[in-house]
């Protein structure tokens, strides 16, 4: 039956992160991992439709998947060496440890590990996010490819670097001290909101092949709350990414223009999503260990409770703007700081904010953007509109200049009639 | 009589479903919905968000308030029905067409005890929902 079918993919995608994981740890090879997972996946493909899925379908892949490269080994080396009995029985000696070490203790850890090994700083941002996808999600290359906009041998070439890059490998295999898994867990959030911006700045002719990469990063953020049950800042990854998800369909118009956030239609937004949002970042929130994810967070949240864009709390968003400053002080987030000033004290106030920020920020599409913006509330339309035309220079996407060029066209027109 | 049919499954693999995968779901779950409303046999019913959103008080003393449901186990409980029927079979047969359109885990068939119906304005369920 097809909804079976169904069960049976959706039991072996979850599954994945753990089962790879566990044999990680025993293999201690990211190659050997995928191949056993593969072929565990193929017996159970057999195997499941008719003996009825297993309890624990992970801990059967796991060791299934052991068993069948243990045999791989045992028949490469039966043809190369002799006697194959001492190599068996060595080879018995090393699964009786595995045994115990298929503890359900060590699965967050090894989940962690496989995710963490995705993010190696070696890796440029792109990769980790390819190699996460490939590995940890089992996205096919051909879906990835197609999310990241590349041909698929393109695609291909990426991760085998990237396998290679972290295939020498230089994580430990041991359980981690609780310093090692927080420096971990900070990494991986961090590698899963790459994720997530990788599918959401996007024009809108391709926001449709680069959702998955948003839903990828949503059940990511997720699975990392599963391990991390009372962790505030996964609670707070996951509603920021759930909160910003909720608005998916209301950011383009129909012609493919970016629609900001105080113009968009709300009823577009997936309440769903949003009340989802508002659960974690309330449970969350009583941890009292705020993180510039959960504040981050709490700005959504507070976007997502205006049920107009008039309604919005710009004092609060304000507030905690400053918050996320001086956590993670950056000109960008100062940046984002002065759309609240704007709000709550006036374009000047907002002005004089950004005003030390042209340095920093001197080559940032939205600095100038904003700066345009200001000015032209201000009436100061020649000031305005060079930084609407160094903006559209620095336009990352056909969609930001032509954003800009609205405002342009309102100047050059405000301007005429004056 | 009223019963409840529990639905429970792993919460994992259900989260693990494409957007495609789940709407196909609630689709073929909505065949069987139309047709227990039509014989006024469904009462109130509800789908959960997953464990991952939940908070649990613990009735200690003081309660504590921990996150997540506290027992371990491979299913959760997803959501449930409410349905007015004759007897147990009559029940089982709902659970088994429900069974037919959503794939993996299991319902239990409980008889209900107490029922309030409350007193939710219509329109607030309705924005919860959508």
């Amino acid at each position: 039956m097809s909804g079976d079918l169904a069960w049976i993919e959706g039991a072996l995608t979850s599954a994945r992160p753990q089962a790879i994981g566990a044999l990680l740890r025993y293999f201690r090879d990211l190659e050997t991992a995928e191949e056993a997972y593969q072929d565990a996946c193929l017996r159970a493909l057999k195997a499941w439709p008719q003996n009825g899925p297993p309890r624990d379908p992970a801990a059967w892949l796991i060791m299934v998947g052991r068993n069948a490269a243990l045999d791989q080994a045992r028949r490469r080396n039966r043809q190369t060496e002799l006697p194959p009995e001492e190599v068996l029985s060595d080879l018995d000696d090393v699964e009786t440890p595995m045994a115990e070490r298929l503890d359900s203790a060590n699965y967050r850890d090894d989940i962690l590990r496989l995710l963490f090994i995705c993010c190696h700083p070696k890796l440029p941002a792109t990769q980790q996010i390819a190699l996460a996808l490939r590995v940890v999600s089992g996205l096919t290359v051909k879906q990835i490819a197609r999310a990241f906009l590349v041909s698929e041998a393109a695609m291909e070439q990426r991760i085998t670097r990237a396998k290679r890059q972290v295939g020498a490998g230089d994580t430990p295999f041991e359980t981690p001290t609780e310093e090692e898994r927080d420096a971990r867990l900070v990494a991986v959030m961090a590698m899963i909101y790459l994720v997530f911006n990788e599918g959401y700045s996007t024009a809108a002719k391709d926001a449709a092949a680069r959702i998955p990469l948003c839903d990828e990063a949503i059940r990511l953020a997720r699975l990392l709350q599963r391990l991390f049950p009372s962790e505030p800042e996964v609670m707070g990854l996951t509603a920021l990414l759930v909160l910003q998800h909720s608005r998916a369909a209301a950011r383009f118009d129909a012609e493919g223009n970016v629609v900001l956030l105080d113009d968009q239609d709300r009823s577009l937004w997936s309440r769903e999503l949003i009340n989802e949002g508002l659960a974690l970042i309330d449970k969350a929130m009583r941890h009292n260990r705020p993180g510039p994810y959960q504040v981050q967070a709490a700005i959504a949240a507070l976007h997502a409770r205006a049920h107009v864009a008039t309604d919005t709390d710009w004092a609060q968003i304000e507030a905690l703007y400053r918050a996320l400053e001086q956590m993670q002080p950056s000109p960008v987030i100062t940046l984002n700081r002065a759309v609240a000033v704007s709000k709550v004290s006036g374009p000047e106030a907002a002005l004089a904010l950004i005003e030390p920020l042209e340095d920093p920020l001197g080559g940032y599409f939205h600095f100038f953007g904003l700066k345009g913006a200001l000015l032209m509330q201000l009436g100061r339309t020649a000031e305005a509109r060079t930084a609407f035309d160094r903006a559209i220079a620095l336009a990352n996407t056909v969609a930001e200049a032509a954003h800009i060029r609205q405002h342009l066209d309102r100047l050059m027109s405000d301007g005429a009639t004056a | 009589m009223l019963y409840a049919l529990l639905c429970y499954n792993a919460e994992d693999v259900v989260f693990s479903w494409s957007q495609a995968e789940d709407d196909a779901v609630m689709d073929r779950l909505a065949r069987v919905h139309g047709k227990l409303r039509d014989t006024g046999k469904l009462g109130p019913s509800l789908r959960l968000m997953a464990t991952t959103t939940a908070a649990t008080l613990r009735k200690s003393d003081p309660p504590v308030v921990i996150d997540g449901p506290f027992a371990e186990t491979k299913e959760q409980l997803l959501g449930f029905y409410v349905v007015d029927v004759e007897n147990l079979d009559e029940a089982l047969t709902i659970a088994r067409d429900l069974g037919a359109a959503n794939p993996g885990g299991s319902y239990e068939i409980r008889p209900i005890r107490l029922f309030l119906p409350g007193a939710l304005p219509q329109t607030a369920a309705a924005a919860e929902h959508a």
